[in-house]
């Protein structure tokens, strides 16, 4: 079996219940989403795929190896995380030199030229980068180190428009020419929502959605109108939200709006990944 | 060639009529090369899978054509064939939606073919 496989994993820290059984796969050769807010357990899903934490039960198999303390699965994947552990008075073309000693594959000539791209000085050292150049430079490892699976951490904290842009630009180029696992977590919903294929939601340590985005987009619309008429309309409908403002209120409903046959004026708009993100995660 | 992604239509939809109205107003020529899917998708930040879905639309419609191994070429006529799909949609896709506004706002069918003609007159 490819891809990585998690499997009724849990993590505890001390009385919060980070990963609660959780259980899911991430197939070859796609982009996920990894979405939850704050606290969901995120980053502890991942730093438990690289062997950052162990969890407490289950287990996590890469392209069907198992990843607890085994190089060969580790070397398969590359996580980009949200610390910076890399030592800090290492040059930044220093961990360049060292990172190829662990992935084999790891593209010094390619990292070289993204490092110009981003105008990154590859003479500094890691302790004299801002919060922006510090992501910029994990990304830059994560592009260059080939591996099967990327998984990126908050890939864009502190990054400016330009560089956000760029970054998403490279990262299409580089999946486009060299496929690969690629998960990202991120709470710039809207900015990737264009890019995964697949989405996967963590709320409080569980997997609440797994799906593609496109289906996930085409579940829910919302309708918006005189709160009136649109009260009388999601009368016995699945509403998963509303906002009101005045007289006019915008309900969010699961369905299709051709089966729900809604009357001409109201006004209809399909939903977007972050207002079913949001309805979704909230309370 | 410009997207919106905020509107109601699905991605791959935006990226073939993106295409079509190139093809239109001639910035891709008959017989010319289009942008490849990894262009697009890197330039609009889409899946290329998305970008794929949108191309092959206009595959299976033979609106471009692949050649293999160079890429995909706007087909002879295609510049044509879409103006009659346009014109045949016309109605559906501006009349009924213009039509509907006029009435809410009291907009008579006189009023409306006036303004039409002036706008035909700029």
């Amino acid at each position: 079996m490819n891809g990585i496989e998690v499997k009724n994993i849990s993590k505890r820290f001390g009385d919060i219940l980070a990963l609660d059984d959780v259980s899911l796969c991430f197939e070859e050769n796609k982009i996920y989403g990894l979405l939850g807010r704050n606290g969901a357990g995120k980053t502890t899903l991942l730093n438990a795929i690289s062997n950052r934490i162990f969890p407490d039960q289950g287990e996590i198999y890469v392209s069907g190896l198992p990843a607890t303390e085994n190089d060969k699965a580790q070397q398969q994947l590359f996580l980009m995380s949200e610390k910076t552990l890399y030592p800090e008075r290492m040059k930044i073309k220093e961990v360049f030199y060292w990172t190829k000693s662990y992935y084999p594959n790891f593209d010094l000539a390619y990292a070289e030229s993204l490092a110009d791209k981003f105008q990154l000085d590859t003479k500094k050292r890691v302790r004299s980068l801002s919060t922006g150049y510090s992501s910029i430079f994990k990304i830059i490892l994560a592009l260059s180190a080939n591996t099967p699976y990327v998984l990126l951490d908050e890939p864009v904290l502190g990054l400016d428009a330009n560089h956000r842009d760029l970054f998403y630009k490279l990262l299409i180029e580089k999946y486009s020419s060299n496929p690969c696992t690629i998960v990202i977590s991120t709470h710039l919903i809207e900015e990737v929502s264009g890019i995964i294929e697949d989405i996967v939601i963590i709320k409080q340590g569980k997997i609440i959605c797994r799906e593609s985005c496109e289906s996930l987009l085409s579940k829910g619309y919302t309708v918006s109108g005189k709160a009136s008429l649109v009260d009388t309309f999601i009368e016995g409908k699945k509403v998963i939200g509303a906002d009101t403002l005045g007289g006019l209120k915008t309900a969010y409903i699961l369905g299709s709006p051709a089966a729900d046959n809604v009357p001409s004026d109201l006004e209809v708009t399909r939903m977007d990944l972050q207002k079913l993100f949001i309805q979704l995660t909230n309370s | 060639m410009k997207l919106d992604l905020d509107t109601g239509k699905p991605i791959f939809q935006q990226i073939a009529e993106g295409i079509e109205d190139a093809i239109l107003s001639g910035a891709f020529p008959e017989e010319e090369q289009i942008p490849s899917i990894t262009e697009l998708s890197a330039n609009y930040k889409i899946n290329p899978a998305t970008a794929l879905k949108g191309v092959n639309k206009l595959v299976d419609e033979k609106i471009v054509y692949k050649k293999r191994g160079v890429g995909m070429f706007v087909s002879k006529g295609a510049a044509q064939q879409l103006q009659e799909i346009r014109k045949n949609q016309f109605y559906e896709n501006f009349i009924s939606g213009l039509v509907e506004e006029a009435k809410r706002l009291n907009l008579s069918s006189e009023d409306v073919i006036n303004l039409i003609e002036r706008g035909f007159e700029k």
